[in-house]
């Protein structure tokens, strides 16, 4: 019954390692750059406003696959940007596709770090101006710390999506689960369902213990008030 | 604007603000002018890249125009043939009987976890082999295959959070007046859960119309991103044809959002002066509060007191 499953001819592990490594390398890329967006759109300088709102609201409302697709014809094959990936096409597939996905997920980010900051009553913020801090103390020492705490279960939804996006990067031809599952269900076409199945169940066993881990350790770390 | 982050700027922090101004200007104007440069240096700044979208009809009326169609074709009956589907499994997840909750759970719940491409490829082969549909239309039948598959169990889990929404007195009253389980929904809880859960639903939409672009590159659907890979091999501008491209996409959702939230202000406000009580204010607080509307305990107490 498992005869599809050829391990030797089908690198199972190495695909979803390759998913498991796009996901953490563009976690947390867009952790970073989704919380540098974030202290831009509630900072107040208006052009850094306003870039942060126009960022989010246009990459928010670009398909993914559009944005991965462009990082490989648009910046790599046409305007030769290699990320320093030599010249092994896997590799710079792979940091292309992180890229994109980071850039992508980065606007999902900011907007859960956004709400977290308005969980953060208004009295902290205006206690920690009241002892003289500055917007940058204010918002490092103060406000981030409470809004990360209250936002880790929106980040954890952020996250499970980001592990799905990535099969997004078949686009682009990095071999990971998407792809080889696409592989595999055209040349084993007498396991199509256990082939499917196999995959559904590996995605399962990914982003299932993601929620609820991430979801208890949320409401341990959420700021009681 | 008030902020709660910062006080309003006396002349130091003004001059503070205008240096920062002009240094973020001299950062942006540095990196687009070396995308610029980087581009014209690859020759895709050039007028010939760009004139054929103002001077070549068929652009659109070849690649752009028949894409979006199909763009618009493949979101519009996904959601059609989701939303019906969703509305049945959340309501089966409210069920009274453990067995009905427990299959519409499983099948949320699996449906939700699995990236829709693996779905897409899944549908796309199985109609192939079991079926007869034809090659053509079968990347149109697996695209919305997937979508529907997808999110018809999150548009369940959002119909199941619009219910919950509702005050327990509207189900109290309902019964009250001697309805049946199915009445209660129908006309009582249903009607007010879809005000509750129209910002939800279109911002699912949106979800929908960029997934169609899964089913471009990977399946051959002829849709918009797919006519952008074929403007680009015909006239040879990659990152014009591309860029066009995602200005539709924008575009269009922009479009979405927009009409959408129109529709629910109106909504909300009939709803208002009728006195009726929705819980809605307590699922957009919770979803797209701005910096300038905090979402505090007081804000909070205040909702529950309508």
């Amino acid at each position: 019954m498992f005869d599809f499953l050829d391990l030797e001819r089908y690198d199972l592990v190495g695909a979803f390692w390759v998913t498991v490594q796009l996901t953490v390398f563009s976690g947390i890329g867009a952790l970073v750059w989704g919380t540098v967006l974030a202290s831009m759109r509630v900072s107040p300088v208006p052009v850094m406003r306003a870039f942060g709102a126009a960022y989010v609201n246009v990459v928010r409302n670009t398909p993914l696959t559009l944005i991965i697709v462009f990082c490989s014809l648009g910046l790599h094959q046409t305007l030769g940007v290699a990320l320093m990936g030599g010249r092994d096409f896997d590799t710079i597939n792979f940091r292309l596709a992180i890229l994109g996905l980071a850039a992508y997920t980065a606007s999902f980010v900011c907007e859960a770090i956004r709400s977290g900051i308005n969980t953060v009553p208004v009295g902290q913020a205006e206690a920690a101006r009241a002892l003289g801090l500055s917007f940058t103390q204010v918002l490092r020492l103060i406000v981030l710390p409470q809004a990360f705490r209250s936002v880790v279960a929106p980040l954890a939804n952020v996250l499970i999506a980001l592990t799905k996006n990535t099969t997004v990067a078949a686009a682009i031809g990095v071999g990971e689960a998407a792809l080889l599952m696409k592989d595999m269900i055209e040349n084993e076409s007498d396991a199509v369902l256990l082939v499917f199945g196999t995959f559904a169940l590996v995605f399962i066993l990914l982003t299932l213990p993601t929620g609820l881990l991430l979801g208890r350790v949320g409401k341990r770390v959420a700021v009681k008030r | 604007m008030t902020s709660l982050l910062y006080d309003a700027p006396g002349p130091l922090a003004r001059l503070r603000n205008v240096l920062y101004t002009v240094a973020f200007l001299a950062l942006a104007a540095g990196v687009l002018w070396w995308v610029l440069a980087m581009m014209a240096d690859k020759g895709q700044l050039e007028a010939d890249k760009w004139l054929p979208f103002v001077e070549d009809s068929r652009v659109w009326t070849t690649y752009f125009l028949p894409g979006l169609v199909n763009t618009l074709k493949a979101a519009a009956l996904a959601m059609v043939i989701a939303l019906p589907l969703g509305a049945v499994l959340g309501v089966a997840r409210l069920s009274d009987h453990a067995w009905v909750r427990g299959v519409a759970g499983t099948v949320v719940e699996f449906f939700r976890a699995i990236p829709v491409l693996l779905l897409m490829f899944f549908a796309n082969t199985g109609y192939a082999m079991w079926t007869d549909i034809d090659r053509e239309v079968r990347p149109l039948y697996a695209v919305v295959t997937g979508l529907v598959l997808y999110n018809a169990s999150v548009l369940a889990e959002v119909v199941r959070a619009g219910i919950l929404s509702l005050p327990h007195g509207q189900t109290d009253a309902a019964k009250a007046i001697g309805m049946r389980k199915s009445q209660v929904l129908a006309f009582v809880l249903l009607p007010q859960a879809v005000t509750a859960m129209l910002p939800a639903i279109v911002s699912q939409l949106v979800v929908i119309v960029k997934d169609t672009a899964l089913g471009g590159v990977l399946l051959g659907f002829s849709e918009l991103l797919r006519s952008a890979g074929l403007i680009s091999a015909n006239y040879g501008n990659t990152i014009p044809a591309y860029l066009v491209c995602a200005v539709l996409f924008v575009a269009l959702n922009f479009l979405l959002t927009t009409v959408a939230n129109r529709l629910e202000s109106r909504l909300r406000r009939g709803k208002r002066s009728g006195g009726a009580v929705v819980g809605t204010e307590r699922l957009e607080e919770l979803d797209e509060a701005g910096p300038d509307r905090p979402v505090t305990k007081a804000g909070g107490g205040r909702v529950r007191g309508t």
